[in-house]
């Protein structure tokens, strides 16, 4: 039975893992601004492409979007 | 004719805006103006159009240019301290507020700086707060260049002088989530290691288990006690230090005398304590406060006029323009005002077209014409070409600004006490009667159970769950009022607007809108090539009644216009193909005078012959007139205006006999009128816009702003109100009143389980079993009863 002790002392040491993990969180920042960064993910890196090079892409987001193009587009 | 259809359809590839001319475009992009075709430009060179894929049409329309060296101000060096966060003389950091701010685009954009220029290291931004931080190189670009680059985006920042004070930095919430992250894991390992206690008090532990049980939960509980319960004692100490008693005071008392007991309890190995309940109270109320007091990052309530006054103005001195700030304008200098520019102190116009739009002052709805030797009051917006003028008074003693040495502005926030303190009161003062009568009772049949009972009365009857049920409650009003596009300061005002007996509302900007007056023609049909003509020659104008009539008549071409003249405050004249055409006030068309009118009028004249007049009519807010309907059957109400009183047969016949309406009022007059009302004994709601009424929000009760564009700005105020929105303000006071009887039922329930508690209490027989399932079961029923209860109303009155 004296293996709870071991239990318990383990269980307590990842849960302090967990709090100083929340801490750091904290003090990093990552509770005040919930949103750009849920955002910004959705941009590719490297945006900057050639003009001639063909478009790339990936996040189903950005695909939604481009096919809504300005009427202006489809009178030409 | 389906060329020119599909020509009126086209929209702007970069803001979305009709294009009214056609011949902006690049290959098939249409552009509104040359400012949006620029910005395009300026991205598509840089590999940037990446930028218009994300979202549709999301560009800032660029009608409206930002004079070329209106960032110059940024090279003072006491300006670019000010404004700076960290700079080494390499790397500077700054911070700008891009109100402009609105879609991913946006975001991914403004990400992107350091590819329109080299030197900038990097930016990022946050959106909630519509604000972006960008780092650059100091070396080799200077801040003006950053804000010019901004500009030349389409996001121009907002700099003013309240940016100029020292920046008070908040970590209130970053250590409330300290607090709350400790205290959630403390109570949750208490809980798991009381588990054995629970369940058959024991019998499982084996040899010293109970003892190391015992001292892990009390050491778990330290930083309950002495870290994240801290903000109890000090508004319990801060209360008690004012001779007011407020919750936190029979709070702190509970939690003091729970530790203490449990303490010794387990130091004497006499029992398990209750430190699993003291650290879930703790934990409980906590997120109570946390979920009560969410911040609105993009509003700010506190706006004074610094928020709306430049930091920087042009001075002329020996012909050479210098731009110096605002704070080190002296009496006789002299300022140069450009279009659409605020006039920063009081001053005289020494030279050039001063048209003055005061409605953000005075409520006046439509640009006043002042001329040379004529004093200017500071908070005036120029409309029109520059204009030169003499300080004669510093900004701090100017007309505007004084109103802020009013006493309204120094009283302290706290406006009222809550009736939650109110209660707890009469609560706590029950509740040491009911422990004395416990601890006579015991003293006298067994006095070895005296303490056990005095302090097992004061754990149970902790008002916790009066503070659980108004935090829950109010939190859940504040985000069903913030979904109708209410936001309030903070949770006293639910509690305000439930009371308000008289609402006072104002008129230029919060019963009307301020974009969209409506123009009637009042007079013979006219046909369609002389609206064109009308058109052409408004076009021609600055005037701000001109650009009424230009847009009046969208769907018609330009023609060419072969003379123009203008009339200062009389009209415009001019002859389109030969024909004359004549634009003006009634003295100046009809050469006679006409009483005022409703609204204001423009008299058209073409090839001499009258044709009739335009009226400019005040365009009410949808919804206005049901609304005062309803209104007047609880309230009393009144409008002040700092207007004229034009709309004054309009306005009684809807707000009726007995309103009070009150014309031409100024700023300190409309504070008056509040104060006077208050003397009177009445809570007093006041319903305003701008800077005027600023006095007035401050001193009511409650002052809600109404506002079109909520992050942009508002005057120091309780709450902030969309305009889309108004029409549900009865709504919403009735809600704020249902909250408070929410409020009162959660507690009711609340002290239910209270009786129960103190039952077992002043028999002594009270378990920490007992303890552990009543305080979290009593804590998460009121939690579901408040905010359930408080979400089905909302839906049932549709306000979520």
């Amino acid at each position: 039975m004296s293996a709870i002790f071991i239990l318990i002392g383990a269980s307590l040491v990842v849960a302090v893992g967990f709090l100083i993990a929340f801490i750091w969180s904290v003090k990093d920042g990552q509770f005040e601004d919930d949103y750009t960064p849920a955002i910004r993910m959705l941009f590719e890196n490297g945006i900057a492409q050639k003009k001639d090079a063909p478009e790339i892409r990936s996040t189903f987001e950005i695909k939604k979007v481009n096919t809504n193009k300005p009427i202006v587009k489809k009178q030409n | 004719m389906e060329q020119v259809k599909n020509s009126l359809k086209l929209s702007c590839y970069h803001c979305g805006e009709n294009c009214n001319d056609t011949s902006i475009h690049i290959a098939e992009k249409a552009f509104c103006c040359s400012g949006c075709k620029m910005v395009y430009e300026i991205l598509n060179k840089n590999d940037l159009c990446t930028y218009y894929d994300l979202s549709q049409n999301p560009g800032i329309t660029q009608k409206t240019k930002v004079r070329a060296n209106k960032f110059s101000f940024l090279e003072d060096a006491q300006v670019f301290a000010k404004l700076i966060q960290f700079t080494d003389g390499k790397q500077t950091r700054v911070t700008f507020y891009l109100p402009q701010m609105h879609c991913s685009s946006c975001i991914w954009l403004l990400e992107n700086l350091h590819k329109l220029n080299p030197e900038i290291i990097g930016s990022s931004v946050d959106f909630p707060k519509k604000e972006i931080t960008v780092v650059y190189n100091e070396t080799k670009c200077k801040l003006r260049d950053v804000a010019e680059l901004l500009t030349a985006i389409g996001y121009e920042p907002h700099i003013n002088l309240s940016d100029m004070d020292e920046k008070v930095v908040k970590t209130t919430t970053k250590g409330r989530l300290f607090k709350l992250g400790i205290a959630g894991f403390c109570f949750g390992n208490i809980m798991m290691l009381s588990f054995p206690e629970y369940f058959s008090s024991g019998i499982y532990y084996e040899k010293g288990m109970r003892e190391l049980f015992s001292f892990l939960i009390l050491a778990l509980s330290l930083p309950v006690f002495f870290y994240s319960a801290s903000e109890f004692y000090i508004s319990a100490w801060k209360g008690l230090k004012q001779k007011f008693l407020n919750i936190d005071a029979p709070i702190v008392l509970a939690i003091v005398i729970t530790f203490g007991r449990s303490v010794y309890e387990i130091l004497t190995s006499s029992g398990s304590g209750y430190l699993d309940s003291m650290s879930g109270i703790v934990f409980f109320m906590l997120a109570g406060r946390m979920f009560q007091d969410r911040v609105y990052n993009s509003i700010s309530f506190e706006r004074d006029y610094k928020s709306y006054f430049p930091v920087a103005v042009a001075v002329k001195k020996d012909n050479n323009e210098e731009n110096i700030p605002v704070s080190k304008l002296k009496v006789g200098d002299r300022i140069v005002i450009r279009n659409n520019e605020l006039i920063p102190a009081d001053s005289i116009l020494f030279y050039g077209k001063a048209n003055i739009d005061y409605s953000f002052v005075t409520g006046e709805s439509l640009p006043v014409e002042k001329g040379i030797g004529e004093i200017v009051y500071a908070g005036g917006k120029q409309i029109g070409g520059a204009i030169e003028m003499e300080v004669v008074k510093e900004v701090s003693q100017s007309y505007l600004t004084q109103l802020w040495n009013n006493d309204a502005f120094s009283q302290s926030d706290e406006k009222e006490t809550s009736f939650i303190h109110k209660l707890s009161r009469h609560f706590t003062i029950l509740l040491f009667s009911i422990a004395t009568m416990a601890g006579v009772y015991w003293g006298i049949v067994d006095s070895s159970k005296l303490l056990n009972a005095l302090t097992a009365v004061l754990i149970v009857a902790c008002p916790c769950s009066l503070l659980l049920s108004a935090t829950f409650t109010n939190g859940n009003i504040i985000r069903i009022f913030s979904k109708n596009k209410l936001f309030i300061k903070n949770a006293t005002v639910i509690e305000s607007m439930a009371s308000v007996t008289h609402i006072v509302f104002d008129k230029t900007g919060t019963l009307t809108q301020n974009e969209n007056a409506k123009l009637i023609f009042d007079g013979e049909a006219l046909s369609d090539f002389e609206q064109q003509l009308i058109r052409t020659l408004a076009a021609q104008s600055s005037h701000p009644l001109s650009k009424h009539i230009y847009n009046f008549y969208p769907q018609h071409q330009l023609l060419q216009c072969e003379s123009f003249a203008e009339k200062i405050g009389q009209g415009i004249e001019g002859s389109i193909l030969g024909i004359q055409i004549r634009l003006g006030a009634a003295q100046y068309i009809l050469n006679r005078l006409v009483k005022a009118e409703n609204g204001s009028k423009v008299y058209v004249e073409i090839n001499g012959s009258e044709k009739g007049s335009f009226v400019l009519k005040n365009n009410y807010r949808a919804g206005f007139e049901t609304l005062v309907q309803q209104l007047k059957k609880d309230y009393t109400v009144s409008l002040l205006s700092g207007d004229n009183d034009s709309e004054k047969n309009y306005l009684r016949s809807v707000l009726g006999e007995n309103a009070e309406l009150l014309f031409h009022q100024s700023p300190a007059e409309k504070l008056n009128y509040i104060a006077t009302l208050q003397a009177k004994n009445k809570k007093v709601l006041m319903l305003g816009d701008g800077l005027n009424d600023a006095g007035a929000l401050k001193k009511s009760d409650i002052g809600i702003a109404v506002s079109d564009s909520i992050n942009n700005f508002s005057p120091a105020c309780d709450a902030v109100l969309a305009g889309s929105e108004f029409k549900l303000l009865k709504k919403l006071l009735d809600f704020a009143k249902t909250g408070k009887n929410i409020i009162l039922g959660s507690f009711v329930l609340s002290i239910l389980y209270n009786i129960v508690g103190i039952g077992f209490a002043v028999q002594g027989t009270l378990s920490p079993m007992i303890a552990a399932i009543l305080m979290p079961a009593s804590s998460l029923s009121i939690l579901l009863f408040t905010v359930g209860l408080s979400s089905l109303i909302a839906k049932r009155r549709n306000l979520i």
